[in-house]
């Protein structure tokens, strides 16, 4: 299991667009990922599910992962959730 | 740890606030305390933490206490951490009560309901509040009154076949995201995280609206968990429930959930496979067990023939 916090930088927070990003990049791997925010976990290669969560800017969310590719994954998506998703 | 701010107790049952203490408090347990023993001056069990609630047996002895054996009480009541007094059947507390409250912080309250009805609905309310709560990936839909939580890996056609069941007359709850709650006497019952409730969202076609879509008919608010139906890439070297015998379970907030895995094929209806599980499901909490009954008639047979 590997475990990162991030807290997310731009302005609108994870709206629909950074969404499909994390998810699109999620699935690129075997490991099973999740984000969390306040104790509540969702799966981080589902559109809904993180977009329920309800991420705002200046949040902090725990990206965790399982699996032969986890370590990649979750480095994968810190990076993507600091970028500030390129806005 | 969960807690619940006395204000919104305030606001959920329309109190009115006697005193003019700030209502800051914060209510950490579900318990509700009526204050009987400890008036008449024993403390040693007393649970300050819980809300107390005074009716009209604990105001009539209050009123036949001497003033200064009143005030004793009270002061000692009141220097306890209590997060707030709740006087019903909109009675007038003694205005011992009010100026001790007053002294220490403590909110003190009045409602209309008599004791028994008030202090059934804030245990109902408080359960309900501090009920453990978890989100779980998977899509739950009401098949015939059975609540279904389809779980898998994402990709292998949950959304898919909850639309298909909606289509079939059977009810959306919450699709990828399920807020799962434990109740009393280990109900579990699922709902949708308010921004998705209603949405569900499809390989291809992205973001749809299944109430608009199908009407008001379509859609559940809430369901309770009755079984699990974990969707998996069909493995042909593993070997399947042919018979139905065992019974396979899951936890969720340690509450056990009958559980059937089904195997995904392309072409496979999945959606006829869970209408079937949820019939079944019914039948077997109804005492019947196809399976049983089919091994047991089998072996009949098997006797007779010797």
């Amino acid at each position: 299991m590997v475990e990162k916090k991030v807290v997310i930088k731009n302005e609108t927070g994870i709206h629909a667009r950074p969404a499909s990003m994390i998810v699109q990049l999620a699935n690129k791997y075997g490991a099973e990922v999740t984000l969390g925010k306040d104790g509540n976990e969702v799966n981080a290669k589902s559109i809904m599910g993180i977009m329920s969560l309800g991420v705002s800017k200046s949040t902090e969310v725990t990206v965790k992962a399982e699996g032969e590719d986890a370590q990649d994954a979750v480095n994968a998506l810190v990076e993507l959730l600091e970028s500030g998703f390129g806005e | 740890m969960n807690s619940i701010s006395v204000e919104k107790i305030l606001e959920h049952f329309h109190l009115q606030q006697i005193n003019q203490t700030p209502i800051e408090n914060m209510i950490l347990v579900s318990d509700i305390k009526r204050p009987g023993l400890e008036l008449a001056g024993f403390f040693d069990y007393f649970t300050p933490d819980r809300v107390q609630v005074l009716g009209r047996t604990e105001l009539s002895f209050l009123q036949e206490l001497p003033k200064e054996l009143l005030t004793e009480r009270l002061d000692k009541f009141c220097s306890y951490d209590i997060p707030c007094i709740v006087v019903t059947r909109g009675l007038e507390p003694p205005q011992e009560l009010i100026d001790l409250s007053q002294k220490n912080q403590i909110p003190l309250l009045a409602t209309d309901y008599s004791t028994t009805s008030f202090v059934s609905r804030l245990t109902d309310y408080l359960e309900g509040e501090f009920a453990p709560e978890v989100t779980k990936h998977g899509v739950l839909v009401e098949v015939y009154g059975v609540g279904v939580f389809i779980k898998g890996d994402s990709g292998i056609g949950k959304s898919e076949s909850a639309l298909d069941l909606v289509k079939r007359g059977h009810r959306l709850v919450a699709d990828d995201a399920v807020i799962i709650r434990r109740f009393m006497r280990g109900a579990l019952v699922g709902r949708s995280p308010k921004i998705s409730k209603h949405y569900m969202e499809l390989r291809g076609l992205g973001i749809i609206n299944v109430r608009t879509l199908f009407g008001a008919g379509a859609v559940r608010e809430e369901q309770s968990i009755d079984l699990i139906a974990e969707l998996e890439k069909w493995d042909d070297t593993k070997n399947y429930d042919r018979l139905g015998i065992q019974d396979d379970t899951e936890e969720i907030l340690k509450v056990t959930v009958p559980k059937v895995t089904i195997p995904v094929r392309p072409g496979r209806n999945l959606a006829m496979v869970m209408e079937v599980a949820a019939m079944n499901y019914r039948l077997k909490s109804t005492g019947y067990n196809a399976a049983q009954e089919f091994t047991k008639r089998l072996e009949e047979t098997l006797r007779n023939g010797n």
